[in-house]
């Protein structure tokens, strides 16, 4: 099996066998994690580079680490913003890194929409590693396999994703996923931070967290920007806490075998309690762990399977 | 004197209250007569100095007039030139055509109003009345010398693509430019509510993960402008209206006889923000494509005169500022070319009068920036559009006159091609 697509680029142009496919390579993948020489050859000879325009040790340290354990060769790429401004566009970049003849990119974008720029002007595979506020696939990927090792299934469960909707990557690949597995999704965030028809992906948006998380089998919190306070977002961080933050209180409205996910980095005390974050229902090392099979899972998919 | 005799066409004029098969007369550039064809018995000898086009089976209309364009000269010839702008202008039918001041320098004085008037002339295809700055370098803070502008051969102030954000500004300028004989042109947008939009505010903004404009970012700076048309009596023309709410506003504003005209562009008539697909920035521009509510109110508008024109907004951009992340594009499309089509799209499909077309393209547009245009009657300038709406055609932007290429229609097929268009007697584009 493989992607119909050369391109991994969101959870919306996938359908519910594909998302499964990841999943359950993921599951056969995981095991290459827990031995002691955690390398498989299935890519060698393969190139991939993560190009990153923002920022993020945790995403691309995964994606490196994914690449490294398929016998790929992965290259890091960090272009700081400044300068992508100043130089070259994007097309020559892209243009650029492809004529060193590599077979996957992995982007990272703070603009929507770069990683359907490259698909179009690339012949290799593209990866979109976080593009502004539209898509991250990895990351649903990675919460979803999280979800179904726990729980078994997710057709059926309730999905609560808490904070600041609007600018939420994670929350707009994951409103897709868990909706096209059957899960029921409500999105819940203060009306400053909820964008307009968010329900037409398919979830239920309120603007009380405790309507959101009742009876919930999966609770996720999205990082709050900080910044945000400052454009009126919502008027202070203690505010924004006791209304949308998960403390120990909150978190009794929820089934008692409830799930905590969280994308990282924690703002502990802000979106969530320390003790909750650290608490026995949190996913969030998980996560981090699941994320390096998923992503081998995403290699295999649309560099490895090519050739059976 | 040079004679054009154009027979047989459907000719078609608003102003005159003009339908049905006519031959039209043309001398020395201005119109001579125009006959009923199957009452005319006027012996036509070709010759030298007289030149006849058969019309049969064409619509024969005053030269279109497009209230809003962007030349882009001086500054910017590497989008658009005067004279490819003027080119592209003939090719969709237009001969007259209003250009905005945002150039480099602004056009804020009357060198630079003299500058794009006299290029105009040597290299222009159509008529180009240009549009002064309403403040100097368009900065938002003092008036520009408006008198000065006018007598430069200026006919409109505006700050297009920068929105008089003051109100105090804006009440000046609408109070003093009555009395230069200038309407103010205004982009009506409050800057604090559409931030660092990038499209329309909505359900596809929210799905693309990109920032959206509120229609109340236009809807609210209209209710200014409009008050203050109401305060200062001044004469007020909204460009390139794209939110429903504008068009009530607007209706509102006409119906208690207030000094105020309105354009809405062919693209806000027929597109909405679903355009924008994935990511293409030849869907971007400001004010963004809207929904289909917004389409239908402007649609209403046009029929009921609320919005008295069609105005194309004609933004010429390269692959510079396009081929870019879409938060990171330029705004704007070419228009000139695809206009009328777009508009005789309305009509053909039974949403829109041909007289309301028509007149949004002829004389409303004269009318609205006191141009003595857009007008087939016996003695006026002899501006005239011939045109096939019979036939289709395919946009192709490789086949376009306008040097820039960034155009959402590429592909689709468009209904009525652009057969003649005559300017002051002479023709300037003829279809191959
Ligand atoms: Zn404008």
């Amino acid at each position: 099996m493989r992607f119909k697509s050369k391109d991994l680029l969101g959870i919306e142009d996938l359908d519910s066998q594909d998302i499964e496919l990841v999943l359950s390579t993921a599951g056969s993948l995981r095991e290459v994690s827990e031995r002691e020489i955690k390398k498989v050859p299935t890519l060698r000879g393969r190139t991939i580079i993560n190009l990153f325009y923002e920022p993020s040790t945790r995403t691309r340290t995964s994606f490196e680490i994914a690449a490294k354990r398929m016998s790929a060769d992965a290259v890091n790429i960090s272009v700081s913003a400044s300068s992508a401004v100043k130089g070259e566009t994007i097309k020559d970049t892209a243009k650029n890194l492809e004529a060193m003849k590599p077979d996957c990119i992995v982007v990272r974008h703070s603009a929507s929409g770069v990683p359907h720029m490259l698909a179009d002007y690339l012949k290799c595979s593209v990866v979109n590693a976080g593009d502004g506020a539209h898509e991250h696939p990895s990351q649903a990927l990675l919460d979803m396999f999280t979800v179904k090792e726990k729980k078994g299934t997710i057709k059926g469960l309730k999905l609560a994703i808490i904070g600041d909707i609007g600018h939420s990557r994670v929350a707009r690949s994951n409103i897709y996923g868990f909706t096209k597995l059957g899960a029921e999704v409500v999105v819940a965030g203060p009306p400053t931070m909820m964008p307009p028809g968010i329900e037409r992906l398919g979830c239920r948006a309120t603007f009380s967290m405790e309507d959101a998380i009742a009876d919930a089998d999966v609770i996720m919190m999205l990082r709050i920007q900080l910044e945000r306070q400052k454009e009126s977002f919502f008027p202070t961080i203690r505010e924004y806490s006791m209304l949308y933050g998960l403390d120990e209180a909150k978190l009794k409205m929820a089934k008692k075998d409830v799930l905590i996910l969280h994308p990282g980095p924690l703002n502990r005390g802000v979106e969530i309690s320390p003790a909750v974050a650290d608490g026995p229902y949190s996913m969030i090392l998980d996560q981090v762990t699941n994320g390096v099979a998923v992503r081998m899972a995403i290699f295999y998919l649309l560099l490895g399977a090519a050739k059976e | 004197m040079n004679r054009l005799i154009i027979r047989g066409g459907r000719l078609f004029d608003p102003s005159t209250g003009t339908d049905g098969i006519h031959n039209l007369y043309v001398m020395g550039g201005r119109i001579a007569s125009f006959k009923p064809a199957d009452r005319d018995t006027t012996e036509i000898n070709p010759g030298p100095g007289v030149e006849v086009i058969d019309a049969r089976g064409l619509l024969v209309t005053p030269g279109l007039i497009d209230v809003h364009t962007h030349l882009r000269e001086p500054g910017f010839e590497y989008k658009e030139t005067i004279r490819t702008g003027t080119l592209s202008a003939a090719a969709g039918g237009f001969t007259s055509i209003l250009c905005m001041a945002n150039t480099a320098p602004v056009n804020d004085n009357e060198s630079v109003t003299r500058y794009i008037l006299e290029k105009a002339k040597e290299e222009g295809a159509v008529n180009v009345f240009p549009v002064g700055a309403l403040s100097v370098g368009q900065k938002g803070e003092r008036l520009a010398d408006m008198r000065e502008l006018k007598r430069a051969g200026c006919v409109a102030v505006s700050d297009d693509g920068m929105p008089v954000v003051n109100g105090g500004l804006m009440r000046k300028a609408l109070e003093y430019s009555s009395v230069c004989g200038m309407p103010v042109i205004s982009h009506s947008e409050d800057t604090a509510l559409s931030g660092s939009g990038v499209m329309n505010e909505g359900a596809v903004s929210t799905r693309l993960g990109l920032k959206g404009i509120p229609n109340a970012a236009e809807e609210s700076m209209i209710a200014r402008d409009i008050s203050l048309a109401e305060l200062t009596g001044g004469r007020l023309h909204i460009a390139h209206v794209s939110a429903r709410g504008s068009v009530e506003l607007i209706r509102m504003a006409r119906g208690k006889g207030l000094k105020v005209t309105a354009e809405a562009a062919p693209h806000h008539l027929t597109l909405t923000d679903e355009a924008v697909g994935r990511y293409n920035t030849n869907a971007k521009m400001n004010p963004p494509l809207r929904t289909v509510a917004d389409v239908e109110a402007l649609r209403a508008g046009l029929r009921d005169g609320a919005i008295d024109c069609a105005a194309t907004d004609h933004a010429p951009q390269s692959i510079i500022e396009k081929d870019v992340e879409f938060e990171r594009a330029a705004n704007g499309i070419v228009g000139l070319e695809t206009a009328f089509s777009l508009v005789y799209g309305l009509v053909a499909d039974g949403l829109l009068p041909l007289n309301a077309a028509i007149s949004a393209l002829t004389i409303n547009p004269a009318r609205a920036m006191g141009l003595d245009r857009g007008t087939l009657k016996v003695g006026s300038v002899a501006d005239i559009a011939i045109i096939d709406v019979n036939r289709d055609w395919t946009v192709d932007p490789l086949k376009l006159k306008s040097k820039s290429k960034n155009t959402p229609f590429t592909g689709m097929t468009l209904k009525g091609v652009i057969v003649k268009t005559i300017v002051g007697g002479r023709t300037v584009f003829s279809a191959d």
